[in-house]
């Protein structure tokens, strides 16, 4: 019998990086499913290929390029593929689309040391420079409903809801339209009922930072309504917090662990932060959606957040 | 039903089935006993015995050097064979330890003992001096201290910790089944002593025979509050919150907020020198873990080798890597089978090997932080351990960390924030050298 001494605490629980990652695809997956529904084969074909090579990608720079021999992957490459292409419209040509998952982790993750140690969401980095290089594709939208089957590029493109307000065309769609996903968008900012079927699976893994959706959500339904009873040309508030990329921003970009404080009263502040930039620069900005440029923004905060919410210590006396 | 708690913690695996029904057994009597100078916090005793020379159970062996310091009696009736140093598990350091070869059954040197209420409140602190008695909780404080406080901090509650969080360990909650009259003549005692009329019992709610059976004997004693079963519930500042509502202050003791808070097995101990004149030469203590053959609950002689104690639990499976005095959140991993007991040694548990951990950054899970009853930011306690700015750290509260290892517990990316933070404490304390 050979003893080990080892440090205490010496029995651990179950969860790991992985697991957690893998939750997080699980939680994805209703979202990627109705994707391909809505728009066609080449959504989840561009889903699984961000899951693989976002993956492949973490391997080769942790590997190759950063020299650790010891590296196992973690599937946080893979959350990022797979949250980069539910930010893409499905006419995304591959080509653009990994150009965007190189930089995302490259310059969003390993530039600033990798995993734990980024200071933006890699995917909102991927998708912001995607935006700004590449605005034509990534600003073409089709209409849902083609089929499985058809090719993205036989259908129709159509504008978001969010680009018909902000031009103030006149709407079309309902609520119960919004709520299932039948509007134009990205891969993952359609589906209101599936991005919360994964959210809630998330909710019961204990996996998520759940202050945030619910502040962010909150203020943005909030500062809408005020709005909107100023001038209903602003839009209602149940139209905002269904539309555009909120609930994929709230629900899975702006819980990102890693970018995102630590404490409660950190996790309020940030979420309150993500939604009133969210309003100021749907209602009076250049860009019809401003979800993931508020996330990033807050994102920068996050340092500050945590300095200025420290828990006090049990027993510490009020100074 | 009301439970109690307090902020924070966590719920490892209780794994408490394996020795919760096993009856308490008394061992058979070590034929060698290795008895440390260091068997309670502060200053270690001196030793007042000599190579070869005779001794009873129960006669002093070694004297306080300190205020903080603990009277070592002979756990049985031998002839001391051998002073040597021996490394103490806990400390980490070699400590004078007494060998005694034991020749023949019990010879008891008893202390002045009876009815307490013949005592006067500074004979029972006396006694209860002399008999060594240390909290059996794990932490070993000398139990005489803090029966003693000073007069102006006015007690007016007496908490008895019957929690038993960290997992496997069950003795407590035997004693609390087996022993409750001992605990109730134990805790009569310290109420007189304190002069308290408030005795709280707290027991956490994976124990309702003991708080069914503890509430029925200690009618008119005590108020036996049901704990949240929750990780670390039994942690002296958690559990004076959780009864009392009341905070103890960063850096303070218990006695700050008019509290003192004592083990069960101290308060058997209490009554056992007292009534029975019988100095702290022996323990209750769980055997257990996945590694043993046949886990128990058994009482044995401070001093006995570990790898003794484990023989008469029908030894342990080959397999088995780690073998820990105490529970499997807070106790000491030994490297060397032979080592003995201590009066805090609630448990010796056995585990078989797990897959190895592979740990990886920190990803801000926060989870830590919502875990740590202290209200502190282990992950940030961490980092700035790891950079060595200990400074930072203090300033964190670093100092106020309790190393219940909650957070290690949970972190997905398996950190050890308590090895780094214990780390950092002996260093800023080596640096600060002395200073406060």
């Amino acid at each position: 019998m050979k003893l080990i001494t080892a440090n205490a605490p010496h029995i651990r629980s179950f969860d790991n990086v992985r697991s957690i990652m893998i939750d997080v695809l699980i939680a994805l997956i209703p979202a990627v499913i109705g994707a391909s529904i809505f728009f066609g084969w080449y959504a989840l074909f561009l889903s699984i290929l961000g899951m693989a090579v976002g993956e492949l990608i973490d391997y080769i720079i942790m590997r190759w390029i950063r020299g650790k021999k010891d590296f196992v992957p973690d599937g946080s490459g893979a959350v990022t593929g797979v949250l980069l292409a539910l930010n893409v419209s499905a006419r995304l040509p591959v080509g653009i689309f990994l150009i965007g998952l190189i930089f995302a982790l490259g310059v969003g993750k390993h530039v600033f040391g990798g995993l734990g140690q980024n200071i933006f969401n890699p995917a909102l980095v991927g998708r912001v420079f995607l935006m700004i290089s590449f605005p034509t594709y990534m600003t073409t939208w089709i209409i849902p409903g083609a089929g499985f089957l058809k090719s993205p590029w036989d259908v129709q493109t159509a504008a978001t809801p969010l680009m018909i307000l902000k031009e103030g065309g006149q709407m079309n769609v309902t609520y119960w339209d919004l709520f299932i996903g039948k509007v134009g968008g990205s891969l993952g900012e359609t589906s209101v009922l599936l991005l919360l079927i994964g959210f809630v699976y998330l909710l019961l893994r204990k996996r998520i930072k759940v202050m945030i959706p619910i502040s962010y959500i909150g203020t943005v339904f909030v500062m809408t309504a005020i709005f909107y009873a100023i001038n209903p040309k602003f839009g209602d508030p149940i139209f905002h917090i269904l539309s555009g990329g909120l609930m994929l921003g709230a629900l899975f970009m702006a819980t990102d662990m890693v970018t995102s404080p630590m404490t409660r009263k950190g996790q309020l502040i940030f979420g309150l932060g993500c939604g009133v930039l969210t309003v100021v620069i749907r209602l009076f900005g250049a860009y019809p959606e401003g979800v993931s440029l508020s996330i990033l923004f807050m994102n920068s905060l996050v340092p500050i957040i945590d300095a200025v919410t420290k828990p006090r210590v049990f027993g510490e006396v009020k100074r | 039903m009301k439970l109690f708690t307090f902020r924070g913690g966590v719920h490892p695996p209780e794994r408490k089935e394996l020795s919760r029904d096993r009856e308490i057994v008394r061992a058979p009597l070590p034929s060698r006993v290795f008895v440390s100078m260091s068997n309670h916090a502060g200053a270690p005793a001196k030793p007042v015995v000599e190579t070869g020379q005779e001794v009873k159970t129960g006669q002093v062996i070694g004297e306080p050097t300190a205020f903080i310091s603990a009277y070592v009696h002979s756990p049985v009736t031998g002839k001391v064979v051998e002073i040597k140093k021996m490394l103490h598990p806990v400390i980490g350091k070699p400590i004078d330890t007494v060998v005694i070869e034991r020749t023949g059954d019990d010879d008891w040197e008893l202390l002045p003992h009876g009815d307490f209420e013949r005592f006067s409140k500074e004979e029972l602190v006396d006694i209860v001096k002399k008999a060594g008695i240390v909290g059996l909780g794990g932490a070993m404080f000398p139990t005489h201290v803090k029966l003693s406080p000073p007069p102006e901090k006015k007690i007016d509650t007496l908490i008895i910790n019957g929690a038993e969080c960290e997992p496997y360990l069950t003795i407590d909650h035997r004693l609390m089944l087996e022993r409750a009259e001992d605990i109730a003549h134990g805790i009569s005692i310290m109420k007189k002593i304190l002069d308290v009329e408030e005795v709280i019992v707290g027991i956490e709610n994976n124990k309702i025979d003991a708080v069914e059976n503890m509430k029925k004997v200690l009618r008119g004693i005590a108020k036996v509050y049901t704990l949240k079963t929750k990780y670390p519930q039994g942690s002296e500042k958690q559990l004076i919150y959780a009864v009392t509502g009341r905070k103890v202050p960063s850096g303070g003791l218990p006695m700050d907020v008019g509290v003192v808070v004592q083990n069960v097995g101290t308060a058997v101990a209490v009554k056992e020198a007292v009534a029975d004149g019988k100095p702290l030469v022996e323990r209750g203590l769980t055997v257990a873990g996945e590694g043993v053959n046949e886990p128990k609950n058994l009482i044995v002689r401070i001093g006995s080798p570990v790898s003794w104690i484990l023989e008469l639990c029908g030894g342990v499976k080959e397999e088995t890597n780690r073998i820990i005095l105490g529970g499997p959140m807070m106790g000491i991993a030994i490297r060397d089978v032979n080592t003995p007991i201590f009066k805090g040694t609630s448990g010796i548990v056995a585990l078989l090997p797990e897959k190895p951990l592979v740990p990886k950054p920190c990803i801000r899970c926060s989870r830590c932080v919502e875990a740590c009853p202290m209200n502190l930011q282990p992950y940030l306690l961490y980092l700035l351990a790891l950079k060595k700015r200990y400074d930072d750290a203090v300033k964190e509260g670093l100092m106020d960390c309790i190393e219940c290892g909650s957070c290690a517990f949970i972190c997905p990316s398996k950190i050890e924030h308590v090895r780094y933070i214990k780390l950092a404490k002996n260093v800023y304390r080596a640096l600060r050298g002395g200073k406060k």
